[in-house]
């Protein structure tokens, strides 16, 4: 049987879309598919190895952007964010209602083989590199490398 | 040999995520024992396994809506 694909394009860096895709991202591949994710521009904040607000990038506006944007724990949600407020209740609220949380989910899918990738021109715009992500991101992709990583599958854009 | 988890208080999609984590760390040919609760988790963990190739051997109601699966890997 061939294997089924799921392919991520994830461009959302608020908590409720990194929600909806590491939710679809950890189910298919708990049901065998090859899940691929493709972090670009917002999405990168949810997979930096430093997970609050830090310094890094090269040039003073990459790290005052990356600094403002910070990572996982200062993911906005697209709506209701009651500046900052939000995802940290809703958090509670998952926790306390035994929903995976964010955090659980990225694990999961990492648990899984869910192949993460990093795009190549948003990196370049924010001055980081690969070392400033989760090891999971093993590689930095450009358009063309994910269009052959992804064919023949579904492609998502979250 | 047999293991056991308890997805009781589990929710979509950790509940074959865990069973799947699970299934990966055990051996060929070991058994595990999945408590779940009717609906979802017992619609779609025993189905899902069988649709990867664990055999499903047993599915037996515990009390109430708390149910065990019994697969080998």
């Amino acid at each position: 049987m061939a294997t089924k694909k799921l392919s991520i394009i994830c461009f959302s860096g608020d908590f409720d879309k990194l929600v909806a895709a590491f939710t679809l991202a950890s189910g298919s591949a708990a049901c065998n598919y090859e899940v691929n994710i493709f972090f670009t521009f917002w999405g990168l904040n949810a997979v930096k190895h430093k997970e609050g607000r830090t310094i890094v990038g090269k040039g003073f506006l990459a790290r005052f952007f990356n600094f403002l944007q910070g990572g996982l724990r200062n993911v906005p949600m697209s709506r209701l964010n009651f500046l900052g407020a939000s995802p940290k209740l809703m958090t509670g609220m998952m926790r306390k209602r035994n929903v995976a949380t964010l955090k659980e989910l990225i694990e999961a899918s990492e648990a899984l083989g869910v192949n993460f990738y990093a795009c190549e021109m948003s990196m370049h715009i924010l001055g980081i590199e690969l070392k400033d992500f989760r090891p999971s991101v093993k590689e930095v992709l450009g358009v063309s490398r994910f269009l052959e990583y992804s064919e023949g599958g579904e492609k998502l854009f979250i | 040999m047999i293991h056991t988890i308890d997805i009781t208080k589990e929710h979509c999609p950790m509940t074959f995520v865990k069973t799947k984590i699970k299934l990966a760390q055990i051996a060929q040919g070991d058994l595990l024992e999945v408590t779940l609760k009717a609906g979802e988790p017992l619609e779609n963990v025993p189905r899902s396994a069988a649709e990867q190739g664990f055999i499903v051997l047993e599915t037996k109601q515990l009390h109430d809506d708390v149910y065990q699966v019994t697969i080998q890997k």
